[in-house]
């Protein structure tokens, strides 16, 4: 076996990856991003509508042109190894070692002082959301569908009904119109959509596809191909199959959420947080793992691509400190208020800034985030319009809590009123 | 060639276990399917579990084929590698007065030769399985009984029965018998036609219309569903034995089953139906299996479904195997209502039928050459990584990566693209490829593009499992 030592292993090579490493070479580290790939850039190759880089570059790219600025930053004093997968990460004496197998090359064994988990996340599928009926061909995620397009130039099917009104599904939506197919129909359980007003717009309204809010497919029917979906309307929280309806369809495309890919994090013995299903992370995005860190789509799941740079960046910098045996003096810990589902990262460093993100449980205009250390006030920010399915980002930083008198067991808490 | 000694009409574990004993004989003998690949019928879908005697009184003989058949899976492990564990099956009483059951039970199995057997204390249920809801007062414990992972063990069947000369026709759905001479014409609905001199029901869900293609015996096959979930290897309810409930009124009872393969499935439900096709899942049934699962193990959890699937269990109304030379047409032997506990017994299924083949007038001569055992296929998953790479020395698609939630090479999926497997589902039935977590969401076009490399076909060729299963539609 193919034996290579590095200061940094960085699992992953999607913006998040590409992001973390750059931040450590910088700082004059070696770091490798293994890929399982062929090419860097991650789920963004396949995404060549555009909306990315708004803040990260202030103008509108493609999936891909965003990949290319950070693949070409990454292309002097990074070890790139593409074609490899990452299959095990052992953590012994401090040092981490990592097997990789490639197809190419065999089986490669990475170790590092440090690693950035960068995995991204999978979609869920058809078993997750316990969809009933038969299992005939035609019936993939919208991801899938996504990438044999746009990538492979094969079309999955002709007639399309899309499961969850999600940014992925909406695009999709329009990418298979183009295509040359019909999509009949959008169906969401939630009473609002769970994707950008902007993405409703120009994907489903400007080619008069429907979109049913209030609604679940019960039932998926066809033989060797899918040939129609049971439609069922929600009323007042349940199913109502009285009033269930049938949509003629030979594809049905799933758009029911992303969940980090944990698997590889939890068998290097990282402790999994239930409600983000990424791992739980200190004010440095590193996990409970002393050296493991984590950051993008495998921490918790980004809608915007930017804020996963920024957040893998920040991964790259705190690296950077672990390996210069810079750590903080104390960190607090953050835990979410009212109407809020989480906080990433789950502490707080009081002598530094912190960036926060966040997501609501609740769909609210002009809503304020409030943040309290031990229940005195000491940050409050205005939002116009608040949903679940936007994340909400904001800092703290040392001018903020100078007022307040921290011990070592305060808290800071989050809401939303 | 189209003529043989020999066909069986039915690729599930039934067809293959005959095919399997019959392959030590010199014998001519034809294997036909109806699907694109083997055990795709009731053979893929069930519990898996390989019983140990005690469910049934020993007048019916599908319990005296079941204690055999337990008996003889060790040594068919041995020649032809497939995952199987005798991990033990636990019946758990939750109130005092089920432990009169379990007593009745204990007797029955004792009586039919069962070995083993113990009643067990709570305390000593508690040792045996740790997971188990802790009102349990006690349990029966046959240790005997295993796990199966289905679809495997007929694949490595009917691999050895073809290494000694069985053939095997996929996609041959018998349609028509005619009675040529002292031979049966057997045609398929494509045209394609086979004759033999004695032909095999194995037909499954089916057998009561192959019996009627032969003008035999009048008998009709009522499918009863079982739903079920699979959990994710990484699930907190993985019990370590297979779990029993005792039944009730309303329900025969749902399992929890650990699989070989470190799943946990629970169900199945059990429901008559009208079609035998209608293997769909239901969202009533489905929420009833859950309730059922978490009064034995409580950490069984929605968040950790992966799939839902069901199968057709194909009864008899006396409730037992129907295995006969048939009495009103020559060379014709049935092994029908081959319900539960078909998966254990089919080994003693195969020893049955052949001995009612010689009853109804085939000679059998044993080979000379008869090879019981299949070379192992390299599995990474089960492999370290020094053995990995060595693999990969030779061939370096051992060390790429395809299905990454069930850690399968390329190389996996290409030796089983050559064994015939060239389908989605047939792929994932050998191989495991898309059976994980994902689903397929990440491995679907990689496995796309390994097929059509491998066979030369285009993308809009590859199909899931039937002829109309296109994956692709078009191409760009
Ligand atoms: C289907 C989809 C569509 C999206 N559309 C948009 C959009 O329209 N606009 C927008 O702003 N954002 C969109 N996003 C969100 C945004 O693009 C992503 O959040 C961002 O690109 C994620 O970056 P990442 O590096 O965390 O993950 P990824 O880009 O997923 O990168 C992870 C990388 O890790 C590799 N990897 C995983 N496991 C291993 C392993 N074991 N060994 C080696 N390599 C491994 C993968 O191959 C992949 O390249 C979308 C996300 C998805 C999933
Ligand atoms: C829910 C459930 C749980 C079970 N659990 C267990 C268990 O835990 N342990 C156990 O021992 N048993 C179990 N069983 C029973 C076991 O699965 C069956 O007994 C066994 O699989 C039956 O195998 P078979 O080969 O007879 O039928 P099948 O597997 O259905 O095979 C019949 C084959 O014949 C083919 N065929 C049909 N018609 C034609 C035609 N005209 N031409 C060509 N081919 C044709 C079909 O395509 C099929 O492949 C369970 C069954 C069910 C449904």
């Amino acid at each position: 076996m193919r034996e290579m030592r590095f200061d940094v292993l960085v699992v992953g090579g999607g913006a998040a990856g590409m992001a973390a490493a750059c931040e450590v070479r910088d700082a004059g580290y070696t770091v490798v991003i293994v890929e399982r790939e062929n090419v860097l850039g991650g789920i963004l190759l396949q995404c060549i509508h555009n909306g990315f880089g708004l803040t990260e570059f202030r103008e509108e790219l493609t999936g891909p042109e965003y990949a290319e600025r950070f693949i070409d930053a990454t292309t002097t004093g990074i070890e790139v190894l593409t074609d490899s997968t990452v299959v095990e990460i052992e953590n012994a004496n401090g040092e981490k070692t990592a097997y990789c197998y490639s197809g190419k090359t065999g089986v490669t064994v990475v170790r590092a002082r440090a690693v950035v988990l960068a995995m991204g996340c999978r979609e869920r599928n058809r078993g997750n959301v316990r969809i009933p009926g038969t299992r005939p061909a035609g019936v993939l995620t919208a991801g899938l569908a996504q990438r044999l397009v746009n990538i492979d130039g094969l079309i999955p099917g002709r007639d399309v009904v899309i499961v969850g009104s999600g940014d992925i599904g909406l695009i999709m939506a329009r990418r298979m119109t183009w295509a040359g197919c019909t999509v009949h129909a959008v169906i969401e359980i939630q009473p609002y959509p769970s994707g950008l007003t902007r993405n409703i717009v120009q994907c489903l309204n400007d080619f008069k596809i429907p979109l049913y809010l209030s609604h679940i497919v019960s039932r998926i029917d066809g033989h060797d191909r899918v040939t129609r979906v049971d439609v069922t309307p929600v009323e007042s929280g349940s199913p109502n199959y009285d009033k269930t309806f049938a949509i003629s369809c030979d594809t049905v495309l799933l758009s029911v959420g992303l969940v980090p890919e944990n698997e590889l994090s939890k068998e290097a013995g990282v402790e999994i947080d239930p409600t983000t299903n990424g791992p739980i992370v200190d004010a440095r995005l590193m996990t409970s793992v002393d050296g493991i860190f984590a950051a993008g789509n495998v921490l918790h799941v980004h809608d915007l691509v930017d804020y996963v740079s920024e957040e893998a960046r920040r991964a790259g910098a705190y690296v950077v400190k672990y390996l210069r045996q810079e750590y903080p003096a104390r960190q607090l810990r953050v835990k979410p208020g009212a109407n809020v589902r989480y906080v990433r990262p789950g502490k707080c460093d009081p002598s530094t800034e912190n960036r926060f993100y966040m997501r609501p449980l609740v769909v609210k205009n002009d809503a304020t985030v409030v943040v309290r250390l031990d229940s005195t006030e000491v940050k409050r920010i205005k939002r116009p319009h608040i949903q679940p399915s936007e994340m909400i980002t904001f800092r703290v930083n040392e001018g903020d809590l100078r007022e307040s008198a921290i011990r070592d067991d305060s808290v800071l808490e989050v809401g939303i009123e | 060639m189209n003529d043989f000694d020999i066909a069986i009409v039915g690729a599930g574990v039934t067809g293959a276990s005959v095919a399997r004993t019959l392959s030590r004989y010199g014998l001519d003998v034809v294997l036909l399917e109806k699907e694109c690949d083997v055990s795709l019928g009731t053979s893929k879908a069930n519990s898996g579990i390989i019983h140990a005697g005690f469910h049934h009184d020993r007048k019916y003989l599908k319990t005296r084929l079941e204690v055999d058949g337990n008996v003889m899976f060790d040594r068919l492990r041995k020649e032809l590698d497939f995952p199987f564990k005798r991990c033990g099956i636990l019946v758990v009483a939750m109130k005092d007065e089920d432990m009169k059951y379990l007593s009745t039970l204990f007797e029955q199995g004792r009586e039919n030769g069962a070995v083993g057997l113990e009643m067990c204390s709570r305390e000593r249920t508690i040792e045996l399985e740790p997971k188990i809801h802790p009102d349990v007062v006690g349990s029966l414990y046959a240790p005997a009984g295993g796990i199966i992972e289905p679809y495997r063990f007929v694949f490595a069947l009917v691999e050895s029965a073809r290494k000694n000369g069985v053939e095997l026709m996929t996609n041959f759905a018998l349609q028509r018998a005619e009675r040529t001479g002292e031979k049966w014409r057997l045609e398929a609905g494509d045209g394609r036609s086979v004759s033999a001199s004695y032909v095999v029901n194995a037909a499954g869900l089916y057998a009561d219309d192959v019996s009627r293609m032969f003008g035999a015996e009048e008998f009709s096959i009522r499918p009863r569903k079982g739903e079920y979930y699979l959990l994710d290897r990484m699930t907190k309810a993985c019990p370590s034995r297979v779990l029993f409930p005792v039944p009730t009124q309303i329900s025969k009872g749902m399992l929890v089953i650990p699989t070989v393969e470190g799943t946990v499935l629970i169900g199945p439900t059990a429901e008559d139906v009208d079609d035998k096709a209608d293997v769909s899942t239901s969202v009533d049934q489905l929420d009833r299996i859950f309730e059922a699962a978490r009064r034995m193990v409580p950490s069984v959890s929605e968040n950790d479904v992966i799939t839902s699937f069901s199968g057709l269990r194909p009864a008899l109304d006396d409730g037992d195997f129907f295995l006969k030379v048939s009495e009103v047409v020559p060379g014709l032997v049935h092994a029908a209502g081959i319900q539960s506990p078909g998966l254990t017994a089919a080994p003693a299924i195969g020893e049955y039928v052949k001995d009612l083949l010689k009853e109804a007038g085939c000679t059998m001569i044993e080979k000379q050459r008869f090879d019981p055992n299949l070379q192992r296929l390299p599995r990474i998953r089960d492999l370290s990584a020094a053995d990995v790479d060595s693999l990969a020395t030779e061939d370096p698609r051992y060390a790429e990566i395809v299905c990454r939630c069930e850690r399968v090479s390329e190389a996996e999926i290409r030796e089983a693209i050559r064994r015939g497997h060239a389908t989605l589902d047939g792929l994932k039935y050998f191989t495991r490829a898309g059976m994980g977590r994902c689903q397929g969401g990440f491995c679907t076009y990689r496995i796309l593009k390994t097929i059509m490399d491998e066979t030369g076909c285009t993308a809009t060729e590859v199909r899931k499992r039937g002829a109309a299963s296109a994956i692709i539609t078009r191409q760009l």
